[in-house]
């Protein structure tokens, strides 16, 4: 028998017992995110698997140019040649253009490895170390042998070159290659991003994620079920802890994560790999990436059916995060952090009673008087007393008004000196336009935002709850709001408990007036000026453009930070972190300030009354902080359209009381 | 603190928010139960006068001490026009317990803050008020220490003798939060009080309490200087004397009175 002979038959061998082999290990690893809860299974998505990847999945990855050409590269490579060796094989279909298609392939992938391997050379801390590290090697060793095997068979060698030695280094190469790239795959190696990352591709939890669509709004949970919230790993939906699985340790969350890198103890990676091992069990001594940092790596451990909290991942961890967004918008794999996080954290507020720092209080507020600040319900108009404001509902004139064009949710910047500068200028400009508008005073409650971050789903369902119905008395064709976390919660959330509206941010609402000339601009001023996008404006709503559009209409040249639009930096004031207060190194408003700086702009324009918040607790000297809605009225042009006067004072109803 | 055989009953009431005046778990009543919990765990008794309204905010006030981790709640029924002081006395006697925490005043209603003072009286037991912390119990001898606040954070330390009634200061440790999850899992035991009619209050009248008036701190003071130091100074307690005997503390009384005019 020639080497040639003994390889062909011990390939076969090889390779049959290797996907057996795998096959073993793909039925493991499903037990185990069977163990989850019961979720809806989209089988119709995994026909998507294909298309997902290659669009969905690449538009994220390319953001990396690099890395996505390498990908496509290795991937490529890697899935042509597996198929390509079955054929040959293991089905042992020996036809010549499958064997130059495979000597074709595997040099692809060998080509994507070197660059997989210059890559790893200086790794950025991003990345994970360890088993990561022999990735590239084993990609390498994969190609290479197959390149090399194959070569004979094209005719480019005579058969039998290198001899006896030559076969059993090819072998000792399959071999490794093989184990790594196939039965890695389910068994649990870094090839196992392939196995469940196809997988969760298809039946992801948000299945509207895909095809340029968005998700964004939390599930609503049944709060008559025995548990409310994640306790251990199990009590995730089962396509939860499949995707998981499907993290490659890329870092690019962690490196756009604002707790982390205000030092606070979280790191989404290590989050999402701590959930891992929660599932499979076992400790944390393996993760070869940066720890949360603060903490360190190799004192925790879990199991499936141990609780998580303060076991295997520490309270604060949970409580860092701002639900900023960043990390779940910069995960190739569309791994879904925030939704982990919250149930978690459902967990500890809604049967634990463990919310950290002003947590209990603000929760207790909320339930007791509707804002998170306790002000007496009664005085929620009180900021509007010069205003003359329509109200929905009896007036003191005792007309019903009962529908206007625009319903204006005001929210909590009606009790925030700061932010009823910038409700009184939204109000000004809305009149310029002769925009019909009317508010629900004191029948208004805070949105339920803050509460569902807090891991409070029953007040917010109270809380969406009573605004649903009393808006439901009302008839108007669009909710208006100058606050990106309401116009969030009414959009995306409130549809779960039977409330569906128009509902538009401030700055889409004059975009559309300034465009329609019903409000025009000065646009001769010179300012210099960037732009802060809100979180839950620009990644949970995808509106970057309506803010820099109206800057452009007064003339400004925004000078954008570095991390701007789908990347920027959160201001800190999201998901209750302000309430939680987890200590840092730094604080994220005072990092999100120095962004600011480095463009040399004397203002930075907000969206969002938390925003402006935060950025303005920043010591001085620093640069301005100002709402669109104020620096529109800065600009705006009165007169432009006629009779505003009269038409506004027809529209008014009574007052506020 | 394992103190295993000690008896606890904490009395809990549906308070008021002060600025919405929606029901919602009364403050000082939490702080005893939160006191309670950390004496005896699981062994504290809750108890409540009245019966589970039909009103659902009143419902989720009532369980929002259920979230603070008690598995139940016991409730004393008893007809509208009862006497509370009364029925919840007789219940007690056959209970027996070594310690009844209160609040020091209901939130809302009469808000007399003489209920611990009554049951006291009905009970024969000790009364010891505006607790902030029960430092210890020695079942052996029946004596518990407890650590009384006074104003401006003064404490002072006391040794009573089992049993008795404590109300509870909102000087006393922050009570834990209520989860949402074992409020509405918690119980409720319905007890059938005896029936004591309250005759008298029937035929008072009753008004909205007003907010005592502040008195007005007239200030002599001739230069900036002085009025500056006027307004920062502390309140300096000097007017206080300890006075022994009647016919002193009598005197005492009535020169008060005449100073202020009253007389
Ligand atoms: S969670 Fe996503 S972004 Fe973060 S390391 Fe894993 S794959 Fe990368
Ligand atoms: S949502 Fe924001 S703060 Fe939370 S883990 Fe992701 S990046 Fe970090």
């Amino acid at each position: 028998m020639s080497s040639s002979e003994f390889l062909s038959q011990f390939l076969f061998t090889l390779i049959s017992f290797a996907l057996l082999l795998m096959l073993v290990g793909a039925v493991k690893r499903m037990l185990l995110w069977s163990q989850g809860q019961s979720s809806t299974i989209h089988w119709l998505g995994l026909l998507q698997i294909p298309r997902r990847y290659l669009v969905d999945l690449h538009h994220v990855v390319a953001r990396d140019k690099y890395m996505s050409n390498t990908h496509v590269a290795t991937a490529g490579g890697f899935v042509l040649s597996s198929i390509l060796i079955v054929l040959l094989y293991v089905f042992q279909l020996k036809l010549q253009i499958l064997t130059w298609a495979l000597l074709g392939s595997s040099l692809l992938m060998f080509v994507g490895s070197i660059f997989v391997m210059i890559r790893r050379r200086n790794p950025p801390p991003n990345l994970s170390l360890g088993q990561w590290q022999r990735l590239p090697k084993s990609l390498m060793v994969f190609s290479l042998s197959f390149f090399i095997l194959t070569l004979p068979a094209t005719g480019i060698l005579p058969s039998d070159t290198g001899g006896w030695l030559l076969a059993l280094l090819l072998v000792a190469g399959i071999i490794w290659g093989i184990g790594e790239m196939f039965c890695g795959m389910t068994w649990g190696g870094p090839m196992k991003h392939a196995f469940a990352g196809a997988l969760h591709l298809g039946l992801h939890r948000r299945q509207e994620r895909f095809g340029g669509g968005q998700s964004t709004g939390l599930k609503a949970i049944d709060l008559s079920s025995k548990k409310l919230g994640v306790e251990k790993p199990i009590d995730f939906k089962w396509n939860q802890l499949l995707s998981f699985d499907a993290c490659v340790e890329c870092g690019r969350c962690e490196n756009n994560c604002p707790a982390f890198a205000a030092g606070q103890p979280l790191n989404p990676k290590k989050l999402i790999q701590d959930m891992v091992i929660g599932m499979a069990g076992g400790d944390d001594a393996k993760f070869a990436g940066s720890p949360y940092p603060g903490i360190k790596v190799g004192t925790h451990k879990g199991g499936a059916i141990i609780p998580i909290v303060n076991v295997l991942v520490e309270s604060d961890t949970l409580w860092s995060c701002t639900t900023c967004r960043a990390c779940v918008d910069a995960c190739p794999m569309m791994i879904e952090h925030v939704d982990a996080i919250v149930d978690m954290r459902r967990f500890e507020t809604m049967e634990k009673g463990q919310t950290p720092g002003k947590g209990s209080e603000i929760l207790e507020n909320l339930s007791a008087t509707d804002n998170p600040n306790g002000f007496a319900p009664s005085t929620r108009m009180n900021w509007a007393a010069d205003q003359n404001l329509t109200v929905f509902g009896h007036n003191e004139k005792k007309q019903e008004v009962t529908q206007a064009d625009v319903l204006l949710w005001v929210g909590d910047a009606a009790f925030d000196m700061r932010n009823q500068r910038t409700l009184r200028a939204m109000i000004k400009l809305l009149r310029a336009a002769k925009v019909n508008f009317a508010v629900l005073g004191d029948a208004e409650c805070d949105s339920g935002d803050l509460a569902r971050r807090l891991g409070d789903e029953a007040t917010f369902q109270r809380l969406a709850n009573s605004n649903i119905s009393t808006m439901n008395k009302y008839k108007f064709n669009t909710i208006v709001t100058a606050d990106p976390h309401a116009f969030h919660c009414i959009k995306n959330e409130y549809g779960e408990f039977g409330g569906n509206y128009n509902v538009m941010h401030h700055t889409g609402f004059f975009a559309e007036l300034v465009s329609q000339q019903k409000i025009k601009l000065d646009n001769s001023k010179e300012l210099a000026l960037t732009y802060h996008d809100p979180c839950y404006l620009g990644r949970y709503n995808g509106e970057y453009d309506a803010p820099r559009f109206l800057l452009e209409s007064m003339g400004v040249k925004i000078k954008e930070m570095d991390r701007s639009k789908s990347t920027a930096r959160c201001c800190g004031g999201g998901g209750g972190a302000p309430v939680t207060d987890i200590p840092g190194k730094q604080r994220i408003p005072d990092m999100r300030m120095a962004d600011v700086i480095e463009t040399k702009a004397e203002i930075v324009a907000v969206a969002c009354p938390g925003c402006s918040a935060m950025l303005e607790g920043v010591v001085e000297p620093r640069p301005e902080v100002k709402d669109i809605a104020e620096l529109m009225l800065d600009a705006l042009i009165e007169g432009v359209v006629e009779d505003t006067a009269e038409v506004v004072v027809e529209d008014m109803v009574g007052g506020a009381v | 603190m394992s103190n295993n055989n000690l008896s606890v009953i904490s009395l809990v009431s549906i308070g008021e928010h002060p600025t919405s005046r929606r029901p919602r778990r009364a403050e000082q009543d939490a702080r005893a139960i939160e006191l309670g919990i950390k004496l005896v765990g699981d062994n504290l008794q809750t108890l409540h006068a009245g019966e589970l309204s039909d009103d659902d905010s009143q419902q989720t006030a009532l369980r929002s001490y259920l979230g603070m981790g008690l598995a139940e709640i016991n409730l004393l029924e008893m007809p509208e026009n009862s006497d509370a002081v009364l029925v919840i006395a007789e219940h007690l006697k056959q209970k027996k317990p070594d310690i009844i925490l209160t609040g020091v005043r209901a939130e809302n209603g009469e808000s007399s803050g003489m209920l611990p003072y009554l049951l006291a009286e009905q009970l024969g037991m000790a009364m010891v008020t505006s607790i902030a912390e029960i430092l210890s119990v020695d079942e052996v001898n029946k004596q518990a220490e407890v650590l009384q606040a006074l104003p401006r954070g003064q404490r002072r330390k006391l040794k009573v003798d089992l049993p008795f009634i404590a109300s509870v200061d909102m000087a006393a440790a922050l009570p834990r939060q209520s989860a949402f999850g074992p409020a509405r899992r918690g119980q409720f035991e319905e007890i059938l009080g005896t029936s004591f009619t309250d005759q008298e209050s029937s035929e008072w009248q009753t008004a909205d309490a007003k907010k005592r008036p502040k008195r007005l701190k007239i200030i002599k003071a001739k230069t900036a200087a002085d009025r500056f130091k006027a307004a920062t100074a502390k309140a300096s307690g000097g007017g206080g004397k300890v006075v022994h005997g009647v016919e002193e503390s009598a005197q005492a009384i009535l020169d008060l009175l005449v100073e202020e005019g009253l007389v």
